[in-house]
């Protein structure tokens, strides 16, 4: 009896061991963020495109109004590409776009907007890409789109016509 | 009193240099445990992309602002997920990991000391 339950045990853990890892070797290891999570906007203190003055964040987002905080930078190709459609989004009346400059030479954004056009209601500039952190982003472009203090969309690089398409919808 | 000023000095000087250098230290330990999430299979610690640097000024900055480690990990978590985080922490998902080696050690220590006993027979 005795000489039967060792190898039954080892047995019986085998089996679990070898399942385990047979589900895990199925699991992606490539890390996806989530898109579609509700999460309060974070609470920050950033400083003004242009000027030295910091300003909260809770004086920029007001609840009962959509936003989309894009996070852009003059050198991110991708930005150039989806500029237009922020372009268009901007003559949207219902959804104000704020802009945080990444990382970014004042001059060299200048230019950017200055060449492109600005399609954002106010800027905020993020030297230090700590701002971003705050908001769970790790890149630029990416794109949060904000009600009443809350992210409800998070568009993870450029902004393309479908989710040009998608925002108009949710706004509408 | 020159001395005694002089000791007042020193003293503060030292104490200054502990506090920077524990802030070193520590911020150093968290950014190694925690993933490049846009350079996958580097720390932030190892990391020189454009997150990972203002990962480690944020780090530093959670930690003058007075967070310990746990309370970073568990902010950078609620960010990003349990993915950022090198060190799996002990849930329901990962038990399995952390007790695994420790039954094999038992396992193992049982059937040498049965193999002994059976021996000395």
């Amino acid at each position: 009896m005795k000489s039967k339950i060792f190898p039954l045990i080892s047995f019986v853990i085998l089996i679990t061991v070898f399942f385990i890892f047979y589900k895990g070797l199925q699991n992606s290891n490539i890390y996806v963020p989530e898109n579609n999570i509700e999460k309060k906007i974070p609470i920050f203190e950033v400083k003004k495109f242009a000027s030295e003055n910091l300003i909260n964040s809770n004086q920029i987002f007001e609840s009962n109004k959509f936003y989309l905080l894009n996070i852009w930078a003059s050198w991110c190709v991708p930005c150039r590409e989806e500029h237009k459609y922020l372009m268009e989004l901007s003559k949207e009346k219902n959804i104000q776009l704020i802009g945080l400059n990444y990382k970014d030479k004042y001059e060299n954004a200048k230019n950017f907007l200055d060449e492109l056009n600005n399609p954002y209601n106010s800027i905020y500039s993020d030297q230090d890409g700590t701002i971003s952190i705050e908001w769970g982003a790790y890149g630029v472009p990416e794109s949060f789109l904000i009600y009443n203090n809350k992210i409800i969309k998070k568009i993870i690089g450029p902004v393309s016509k479908k989710t040009l398409f998608e925002i108009k919808d949710i706004i509408e | 009193m020159r001395i005694l000023k002089f000791l007042a000095v020193l003293f503060f000087l030292f104490n200054f240099n502990f506090v920077y250098s524990q802030t070193e230290n520590e911020s150093e330990k968290i950014t190694k445990n925690l993933r490049c999430l846009i350079c996958q299979g580097q720390s932030v610690y190892d990391s020189d992309s454009e997150f990972a640097n203002s990962l480690k000024i944020l780090v530093k900055k959670k930690l003058d602002e007075g967070l310990n480690e746990k309370q970073i990990y568990e902010f950078l978590k609620g960010k990003y997920g349990e993915w950022i985080l090198y060190d799996p922490e002990f849930n329901k998902n990962t038990y399995f990991l952390w007790l695994l080696p420790i039954l094999i050690f038992l396992l193992g220590g049982a059937i040498i000391f049965k193999l002994s006993i059976f021996r000395k027979k």
